[in-house]
């Protein structure tokens, strides 16, 4: 079992289900059902596939486990997989939030299903792929990759102005990503490798690391995003059908926070030290403006979205302290906004479903017809706020502490988006679930469904459990940001006993 | 020449034989039994590319020719291979619809063979003698094809606007080797680099290469010598556009790279600003002219202008790793390009009415689903994103460029692909998203084949791409 290639059977098995899906018809209601279980059972297995990655994980080991390498394209790009401690919690909740994302398509999407999901199946395989892969140009081929399913899921399946958001969204990411493949090739002709390992091991030179960082950073900070080239977020998950929104912030987004880590900070230290204050200053700015922008939106998702970017601040604010409560404390967020925020994305499409709309004026008193939504909805909102015992507050209050130690006044102005943060969050809940059920249809809402409830109810579980419980989490990667943040400062030493040894 | 020496160029230059004694056997064939020959004659000039091609692959021996005039080497080979499929997966697409195009003549496989033949001689040329009659014969060959459609205005308006423009190119072409001659006192490719590495290069022969290169540009249809391509591409009979797309660019191209890299080597610094402007003109204008384009032959000129742009990034490099990237560059974007025109060849309505507007492929998705996915593959593979064929050609090509520390094509380079990708999702989108607005035939077996298999390619390019590339970087040896 040990040779068992794991890694790459995760990433494509939902090939698998997308030749299956290819092979049915979608005619009818026994074909549409058909589409529905081959998905969802792809997907599950998938998950529980993924799940013998965390059991065969060495909690220990801080280096890249179960790698497997082969030949590829010549001039030395190779086909190499691997997970540690950051990146295998990443594979693990892109495979977990699937199935939701197919149970929550199950009566939203009325046309097309199958195209629908095999372009789910493929956006699947290249979010994993992003994750796993230890070659640069791999990486970027599987990073860009996500663009093509994103694009096809946004404009066929989405709301009325989803054009304009799928162009958006594409020529965006697009304009962020080709500066990285330039700097890739830049890479690849100073250290003569893009094995990531490699690469990790291989000091570029100071000027270099400036301009790597900048091309880098711009693919990174598009994807995040970060204030102020966030503006294609909003647009894409106002237009995106419900599981499309859950996987863009529950997993695109943190392809950017993952690349910030394994290549900016581990791969160019000195240009992440020098650039640090502009990315903190870039992050509060998120903070507290979409904070404020969250707070005068009047379409649920819109809001949700503009919260994602301020969350997305703490994460960057969190990777450039560079201490070890700050990475930690960005990953785990990371994870915990992937939890959180998909699953208040799916509350919005539980309500949507029902009344076609995103307006927060539309709605209005849902506790009283909805008492089970309205409680799911207050722990996800609660999380967003980030309360302690949930698992939103872990994260944020990890990487408070890590930026505290760097710079007290960025976590001063950061800690002022918690209060902004509550102040959204809570206006939002009150105007949807609380007031008086006046409007008519209103009245006539069920609550959650059997389906709804087995998409939620497991959140609010995990939520929870992270909360009080986060250990198993930073079991897994305390050991890798241990050795990333040695290796950091040790860079950075170095680099000071350079400058030193040449004044002298 | 002695006896011996002339078996040994026969020798080497076999598939060339082949198919001139082929073009002119079938010509016969055409004359004598007339226009109902005409499938039987497609079909064997079809089995003697073939032939030739085979030949080329297995058997050819390597080596110089006719006193050094005719030169066999790995990349010769690999960009006649290349330029030969063009040529017979452009012919085999003409059976679909020969007899609605007009083009149901012999003459015109026989024609196409001729412009193949000269293909290959211009990709063999070691020679500036060699290297104009090559490009004569193809030329010529292709402006009769342009206007092969006689009885139609646009076609016959291509051939001539076609004819015209490469008249004057080739007397620029002439002037330019004329003048390398006259200041090197040379022909031969490698005679003119060992004068240029023994004394220092005089202001004449700048001006006679500047010339020499504005010929050449003219053919693979770079910016500034672009204009007719558009007017060709839309008016030329679909399946004549087709053929134009894909061998004689990928021999023109051949011919470029292999005279600055032979011949004016030693003034690299000279002709590579020639060619960074060539380049950086042709991705910037195909990129943001397609932009207005409605009809799709001429949305692919544009296409084509802004490729071959980038194609030229890898030649500005002036090094192996970029003579590579070219050859692979040329290959995948042929089949890409094959694999759209089969597609653009499908676009008929019902009764039989072909149409070219991009429009037209409103809802191709719910009408026709199969050739919307390879369409929808083949545009982002244009467009160059992963996984697909197209990005790792644009790849290969911005490395070698980022070894020669051309920073600023390459930033000018990615920045307008991603402009260009535009208009490459605005056909995406109006595949997808839009609404049908009229059902198309039913598609020719023959046409569902040819984009079928450019489909493959592009998306399955992840997995065989290695050996693809090795075949490439073996041709670039030749060089250097």
């Amino acid at each position: 079992m040990t040779d068992w290639p794991i890694l790459s059977t995760v990433t494509f098995l939902p090939l698998v289900g997308v030749v299956l899906l290819l092979l049915t018809g979608q005619e009818g209601a026994n074909g549409r059902r058909n589409v529905l279980y081959i998905s969802l059972a792809t997907t599950v297995f998938t998950f529980i596939v993924s799940l013998f990655i965390w059991i065969g994980f060495d909690n220990s080991s801080a280096s890249f486990q179960m790698v497997e390498k082969h030949e590829w394209l010549g001039t030395g790009i190779s086909y190499h997989l691997g997970v540690d401690g950051i990146s295998m919690l990443f594979v693990i909740l892109t495979t977990f939030l699937m199935p939701f994302c197919v149970l929550a398509s199950w009566e939203a999407i009325e046309k097309r299903i199958k195209e629908y999901m095999i372009s789910f199946l493929l956006l699947q395989v290249a979010m994993t792929g992003v994750f796993v892969s230890l070659d640069i140009v791999l990486f970027y081929v599987f990073f860009e990759a996500t663009l093509i399913p994103m694009f096809i899921i946004i404009g066929v399946w989405g709301g009325k102005d989803r054009v304009y958001a799928s162009y958006k969204l594409f020529l965006y990411t697009l304009l962020g990503s080709v500066l990285m493949m330039l700097a890739i090739m830049a890479m690849y002709w100073n250290a003569g490798t893009t094995d990531i390992v490699e690469l990790l091991k291989h000091g570029f030179p100071a000027g270099m690391q400036t301009w790597l960082f900048l091309a880098c950073f711009a693919a990174f900070a598009v994807k995040m995003p970060m204030w102020p080239v966030h503006t294609w977020l909003p647009d894409a998950h106002v237009q995106a059908p419900t599981a499309g929104s859950v996987i863009l912030a529950g997993v695109m987004l943190k392809l950017g926070g993952y690349g910030m880590i394994r290549i900016l900070l581990q791969m160019f230290p000195l240009a992440s030290d020098y650039f640090a204050p502009m990315v903190f200053a870039l992050s509060v700015i998120a903070i507290i403006y979409t904070s404020l922008v969250a707070m005068m939106q009047d379409d649920i998702k819109k809001l949700i979205a503009y919260s994602s970017v301020a969350h997305m601040g703490y994460v960057t604010m969190g990777i450039f302290a560079a201490n070890t409560q700050g990475v930690q404390g960005a990953v785990f967020q990371m994870l915990s906004h992937g939890i959180v925020s998909g699953a208040l994305f799916l509350c919005v499409g539980v309500v949507y479903d029902r009344l076609h709309t995103r307006e927060i004026s539309a709605y209005g008193g849902l506790v009283n017809n909805m008492p089970k939504y309205a409680v799911a909805m207050m722990i996800f909102t609660m999380a967003n706020v980030g309360l302690p015992g949930t698992s939103g507050f872990i994260g944020e209050f990890l990487t408070l502490i890590g930026v505290f130690r760097v710079n007290t006044w960025v976590a001063l102005f950061a800690a002022t988006g918690v209060i902004l943060s509550a102040a959204y969050a809570l206006w939002l809940y009150r105007r949807v679930i609380f007031g008086a059920l006046e409007k008519e249809n209103l009245k006539q809402m069920l609550d959650l469904s059997t389906r709804e409830k087995i998409l939620l109810y497991p959140l609010i579980a995990l939520t929870i459990f992270f909360g009080f419980y986060p250990a198993p989490v930073f079991d897994v990667t305390a050991a890798s940001i241990d050795a990333l943040v040695n290796n950091y400062s040790a860079a950075l030493q170095a680099a000071q006993k350079l400058a030193l040894a040449v004044v002298h | 020449m002695t006896a011996e020496l002339l078996l040994v160029s026969l020798k080497i230059s076999t598939p060339e034989l082949i198919l001139a004694i082929g073009a002119l056997a079938l010509l016969m064939l055409g004359v004598f039994s007339g226009d109902r020959s005409s499938p039987l004659v497609t079909g064997l000039t079809i089995a003697v590319m073939t032939v030739a091609l085979v030949w080329i692959l297995f058997i050819a021996p390597e080596g110089e020719a006719y006193n050094g005039a005719f030169l066999m080497d790995g990349f010769a080979r690999f960009m006649k291979a290349t330029a030969l499929f063009g040529s017979i997966v452009a012919l085999l697409m003409t059976f679909a619809h020969a007899k609605a195009d007009q083009i149901d003549k012999p003459e015109f496989p026989v024609l196409v063979l001729l412009a193949t033949l000269g293909m290959m001689l211009l990709i063999s040329a070691n020679d500036l003698i060699a290297l104009y009659l090559g490009l004569e014969l193809m030329s010529l060959s292709l402006y009769v094809v342009a206007a092969f459609n006689r009885d139609n205005v646009r076609s016959t308006e291509a051939g001539l606007k076609y004819f015209v423009l490469g008249a004057l190119s080739s007397g620029m072409l002439l002037y330019g080797m004329s003048l390398v001659y006259g200041f090197t006192g040379n022909t031969g490719f490698e005679q003119i680099a060992q004068v240029l590495s023994q004394e220092t290069r005089s202001l004449g022969l700048v001006f006679g290469l500047v010339f020499v290169l504005a010929g050449l540009a003219f053919k693979i249809s770079a910016v500034p010598f672009h204009m007719w391509t558009p007017d060709v591409y839309e008016g030329a009979p679909t399946p004549v556009t087709a053929f134009f797309a894909a061998g004689p660019k990928v021999a023109a191209m051949a011919i470029l790279v292999r005279i600055v890299s032979d011949a004016f080597i030693p003034v690299v610094a000279d002709w590579r600003q020639v060619v960074v402007f060539i380049a950086i003109a042709s991705m910037l204008l195909g990129s943001f002219a397609a932009i207005g384009q409605k009809n799709i032959k001429r949305l692919m000129a544009y296409s084509s202008i802004g490729h071959m742009g980038y194609a030229l990034v890898g030649l500005a490099a002036g090094s192996e790793t970029g003579v590579s990237s070219i050859a692979l560059y040329m290959l995948i974007y042929m089949v890409m390009t094959l694999g759209t025109f089969a597609c653009i060849m499908s676009m008929r309505r019902t009764d039989g009415t072909a149409v070219e507007e991009v429009s037209d492929l409103a809802g191709l998705s719910s009408t026709r689903p199969f050739m919307a996915v390879v369409l929808t593959a083949l545009m982002f593979s244009l467009a160059g994103i992963p996984p697909l064929a197209g990005f790792f050609a644009k790849y290969f090509v911005f490395l070698a460029a980022i070894e020669a520390k051309l920073y600023a094509l390459a930033v000018i380079g990615v920045l307008s692909s991603v402009v260009g990708a535009y208009y490459y999702l605005r056909v995406v989108k109006l595949m997808w998203f839009d609404q049908p607005t009229g059902e198309f035939a039913r598609t020719p077996g023959l046409l569902k084949l040819v984009f079928g298999f450019s489909g493959l390619f592009v998306t399955a390019y992840v997995l065989f791409g290695g050996p693809v590339g090795t075949a490439a970087s073996a041709a670039a040896k030749s060089f250097f």
